[in-house]
């Protein structure tokens, strides 16, 4: 198989290639392999590739399929993940200096798991933020990825491997995790598709934390069946994962197809209309200029919302931390360290005040959620910042560049919602524009980002 | 609105929480942390100073 059509087909497109047999999941692994050693070292997205192991589990595809027995839904499809996800025989990194001297993980993530199980091929572990606290990979250990579109500017983070590996064309799919915006952050400045699935929809277990009231596991890749199918082989019940929902899963990939009839969607203003460049802007409007969308929504007190996630960010981030800070401080990314140093500091009715706010807000967007099923909103509030910029300039005020670019995912995942970041262009480089649903109500978000590639609004943004 | 912190009573809170907690700030970091501790404290001032019911309890565990 040639690296374009390893490239010029989406994740399922190679999988069906394989079911069919007409190239082998070994070819399939070997293009991967081979982009991984080429454009992936360009970018700095991997931070392991398991070159053996992929190449066993590719044979054991091709052996079932040569034997007529079912090889699972993602067959053959080649997948990395951040480095924060367990992977068996393998140092989970977690984007440290200080794990590098951990044990190998003894057994897969349970998100790395599902998907193995499915038939998907694990290429290797990504580049990530320093135990994914920022939002621009520029990882003081292991290098800035760097963005495939313009090497000179960040990938995006937390995943920002995550997202140069599916943004450069080397691998299809990938796993991040999304505490406040670590997978649409990255998806939307890679030309990717981000998915984050309502918080406790999938495992976390073997998933190296950030803030455990936040985290979220999701799937970045080059379609929105691509995703979908991440999402189904993924999630449901974990009862080893103290807030894994209960409910049982809901498969997506069947109502892909359904189109939009019957969801009311309204565009967010307020605090996600402003603040931001007007090619984030520019998309939104593409995007519901062509689902036919005029009607206006309001999230109250989303600005607020944003500033409890920080502060419980900082203060469960840095709890989990505690001991390297008071013993090693010195090893911890220059770009992370103030920060998990100050969130131990933080008094305590700060960090009950935002949980307590959360619960305040979570009343008031369920309340909204009765008068629509669906929200869109800009992912970032500009394309792609340089790598090492600071400072940056939006809608006439000068703003901290790394952390501006949680504007407007931060409110979302405080409150757990389900939002697929879908990649539209309208300048240079890609932007994002979040679709976003009612908690567990995964379906709807994903129609409405199906229906917006179909009409060729949103389409992932590969670089050559 | 709460008045916000000097940067004095941020390096002032730094130094004696860090001490409460036996957490030792290194001279060199000691700027960055103050710098860091400004921003969790304007973010903290925009919640404290929301005017939340009484009756508003924080979810032990969040189910969405």
């Amino acid at each position: 198989m040639s690296d374009l059509d390893y490239v010029g087909s989406d994740g399922l497109g190679l999988v069906a290639a394989i079911r069919a047999r007409r190239v082998s999941a070994r070819a399939v692994t070997e293009a991967a392999l081979a982009r991984a050693a080429s454009r992936g070292v360009a970018v700095n997205a991997f931070t392991a590739v398991l070159a053996d192991q992929a190449r066993a589990d590719a044979e054991r595809v091709d052996g079932a399929l040569a034997a007529g027995r079912e090889p699972g839904p993602l067959a053959g499809l080649p997948f990395a993940a951040k480095n924060l996800f367990d992977v068996a025989g393998v140092t989970t990194l977690a984007g440290s200096r200080i794990n590098a001297s951990r044990p190998p993980a003894r057994r897969d993530a349970a998100a790395v798991a599902a998907l193995r199980r499915a038939g998907a091929i694990l290429i290797g572990a990504l580049n990530m933020d320093e135990y994914a606290y920022g939002f621009t990979n520029e990882n003081g250990h292991h290098g800035a990825v760097r963005n495939p579109h313009d090497p000179a500017r960040v990938a995006g983070g937390s995943s920002g491997g995550s997202g140069a590996a599916v943004g450069a064309g080397l691998v299809p799919l990938a796993l991040g995790s999304d505490t406040n915006g670590s997978v649409r952050v990255p998806a939307a400045l890679c030309g990717a598709f981000g998915f984050k699935p309502t918080y406790g929809r999938v495992s976390r277990i073997g998933c190296a934390p950030l803030a455990g009231s936040l985290d979220h596991v999701g799937a970045l890749g080059r379609s929105v069946r691509d995703v979908t199918a991440a999402f189904d082989a993924m999630h449901g019940p974990d009862p080893e994962d103290p807030v894994c929902a209960r409910r049982p899963a809901e498969p997506c990939r069947p109502v892909l197809g359904q189109g939009i009839d019957g969801l009311r969607i309204a565009v967010l203003d307020g605090h996600f209309a402003r603040g931001g460049e007007p090619d984030v802007f520019a998309a939104v409007a593409a995007a519901a200029s062509a689902l036919g969308v005029s009607r206006r929504a309001t999230i109250p007190e989303a600005h607020r919302a944003r500033a409890a996630a920080m502060v419980i960010t900082a203060c469960e981030g840095s709890s989990n931390h505690l001991d390297d800070l008071k013993t090693r401080p010195q090893d911890f990314d220059p770009l992370t360290r103030d920060r998990f140093l100050a969130g131990a500091l933080v008094p305590g009715v700060f960090y009950q005040q935002a949980q307590r706010f959360r619960a305040w807000y979570r009343a008031q967007v369920a309340r909204l959620f009765g008068e629509v099923d669906v929200l869109l909103a800009p992912t970032t509030p500009c394309p792609a910042p340089r790598i090492g910029q600071d400072r940056m300039v939006l809608d006439g005020v000068e703003v901290p560049a790394r952390a501006s670019l949680g504007l407007f995912t931060q409110p979302l995942s405080f409150i757990g919602l389900p939002v697929l970041s879908v990649p539209v262009r309208t300048g240079p480089l890609p932007v994002g524009v979040q679709i976003i649903g009612a908690p567990f109500r995964e379906a709807h978000v994903l129609r409405v980002g199906a229906l917006l590639e179909a009409k060729g609004v949103a389409a992932a943004v590969l670089a050559p | 609105m709460t008045e916000a912190p000097t940067p004095e009573d941020l390096g002032a809170h730094v130094d004696r929480a860090a001490k409460l907690i036996g957490l030792p700030i290194l001279h060199a970091h000691r700027a960055g942390v103050i710098q860091a501790m400004g921003v969790i404290a304007a973010a903290a001032t925009l919640v404290m100073d929301f005017p939340l019911p009484d009756d508003v309890e924080a979810a032990p565990v969040f189910e969405p």
